[in-house]
């Protein structure tokens, strides 16, 4: 029984990254229509300008808070420079730019900061103030951490207006900017947010994965799995599908298949839900008269 | 002076050209009607206005020149569009589709006035205000999008086939309020319809576009009584 609940909660630990890539994926997919594949290097390479700043002697917490608005800045740009003037062009040529965009970062970042594997510190205490095997301080610490971060982005989008002119653009460019709200800023703040919660991914999976530029490669497919399981029409959907990603690979990985193949296993459940139930678990069935 | 001045104005598709240089102007309080068979190019005028197509010309607004400025610029300016087919912001409620319309104002203690005012003239989208805008019916979600174009406090209401797909005691209701709206709120208004009986009702000015040209303006009177709008549009 102990085992049970230790596998679930270091699942719902991990559960809290997947479900921090799953909903930057869906918040870009739906401003765009596409699926970011680069979200997972951005993070890296967000990662690693906050060890950078670290190694430089900042505090972690300070260096968390500038790498958050360096990211936020930086997926801006990437919005503008790259995607606003293909915003018109077939899924093609995104998908072509997606796949640019991984090697790029991947590449940059072995060339600053080269391959070698580094240690990136955790910024909990190394022990908990109460008495428990169940769950170490760092993994509980992601879990507050990611839940304290997912609450924030649920009250910009649910109770501002700019969160609520978003969600607006993001479903009816049309209308959006017939009410006078700037598609094209929405967009950059959209990839602004996106960029930045992965940053916060990042910066919380790699003490425990090392600290390199393809750290993220593994992350990243879990991340889309639980898009896909929570549905990428629906970013609370994505949430509970990350989470539901990390603690159903734990059991799996503990009970049935053994940790060689928990990788496929995020693989099986792609394809699983597609072709069962492509909606995903909480995603609306969208109709197309063609 | 007008409120609107419309001058040689072009309307470009791709290389389509789907406006042939047309003029007309709008005095501030009119409603002033397009009125036009399918293709004549009015959807296409009201488009041009928000800078929504690429334009050729000039449209002065309160003397300002607009065209060639992005569209929300031209919204905030106090340019309401209600565009064809509604419009809707589905996924969310009818009070955040509301609250929408009056996104670029910060002033806060009318805008709450306004809704309230929206609400008196269609009391229908307060009783559902907290429900998915998707789940309105046609003739709720052509309120909503005149409601949300009130939220803007606007000087001008651009409105597109308003009348389209509702029953016509719904359509009756509908272009009372627009009168009202047009003389409480001293809301000028350019009205695009097919049904042109119903257009030259409300409008005191209108135009007659036929692909792409203006061939007839004057009162709605004037139109109403001339001899080939009455063949072609009014059929009798």
């Amino acid at each position: 029984m102990d085992l049970f609940l230790q596998q679930t909660l270091d699942g719902l630990a991990t559960g809290a990254i997947y479900a921090s890539l799953a909903l930057a994926v869906v918040m870009i997919y739906q401003a765009i229509d596409h699926f970011n594949f680069a979200q997972g290097e951005m993070a890296m390479f967000s990662t690693f300008v906050a060890w950078q700043l670290i190694a430089w002697g900042m505090p972690f917490w300070f260096a968390f808070l500038i790498c958050l608005v360096l990211s936020f800045i930086g997926g801006m740009l990437i919005e503008r420079i790259v995607f606003a003037p293909i915003h018109d062009a077939p899924v093609l040529s995104h998908i072509v730019v997606f796949i640019a965009l991984t090697l790029i970062f991947n590449a940059l970042a072995g060339f600053i900061w080269d391959f070698t594997i580094k240690e990136f510190p955790s910024p909990f205490p190394a022990k908990l103030p109460f008495e428990t095997n169940l769950i170490g301080p760092h993994e509980l610490g992601v879990v507050v951490i990611t839940l304290f971060m997912l609450g924030l982005i649920y009250v910009f989008f649910r109770f501002t207006s700019v969160g609520l002119a978003m969600r607006a653009a993001a479903a009816n460019p049309i209308s959006a900017a017939l009410v006078g709200i700037s598609v094209k800023k929405m967009l950059a703040l959209g990839w602004g947010l996106a960029a930045l919660v992965g940053a916060v991914a990042g910066m919380m999976i790699a003490p425990k994965v090392y600290l390199e530029p393809n750290m993220m490669l593994g992350i990243l497919l879990y991340g889309f799995a639980g898009a896909v399981v929570g549905g990428l029409t629906s970013p609370g959907g994505a949430v509970i599908g990350g989470f539901l990603m990390g603690v159903l690979e734990n059991l799996a990985g503990t009970y049935v298949i053994g940790s060689e193949l928990k990788l496929t296993f995020a693989l099986v459940v792609i394809v699983a839900v597609l072709l069962f139930k492509p909606a995903g678990l909480f995603g609306r069935v969208v109709v197309q008269r063609v | 002076m007008a409120l609107l001045e419309v001058n040689n104005l072009s309307a470009f598709y791709g290389p389509i050209q789907a406006l042939k240089g047309i003029s007309f102007s709008l005095e501030e309080g009119s409603v002033t009607t397009i009125l036009g068979a399918n293709g004549a190019g009015k959807t296409t005028t009201l488009r041009s206005l928000c800078g929504m197509v690429r334009t050729e010309g000039s449209v002065a607004y309160l003397g300002d020149e607009i065209s060639g400025k992005p569209t929300e610029q031209i919204v905030s300016a106090g340019v309401a569009h209600v565009p064809e087919g509604r419009g809707t912001f589905t996924r969310v409620t009818t009070e955040e589709n509301l609250l929408l319309g009056s996104y670029t104002r910060r002033d806060k203690q009318a805008m709450k006035e306004d809704l309230e005012t929206v609400y008196t003239y269609f009391p229908r989208l307060k009783e559902r205000r907290d429900q998915q805008a998707g789940t309105l019916s046609g003739g709720e979600q052509q309120m909503l999008a005149v409601g949300r174009a009130l939220m803007l406090r606007p000087k001008l209401m651009l409105l597109d086939e308003p009348s389209f797909g509702l029953a016509p005691l719904i359509v009756e209701e509908l272009f009372g309020i627009l009168k009202r709206i047009n003389e409480q709120q001293k809301v000028s208004m350019l009205l695009v319809e097919q049904n042109a009986t119903l257009a030259l009702n409300l409008a005191d000015h209108a135009y007659l576009l036929e692909t792409g040209n203006v061939v007839i303006s004057g009162t709605s009177d004037e139109i109403a009584a001339d001899e080939t709008v009455r063949r072609s549009y009014l059929g009798y």
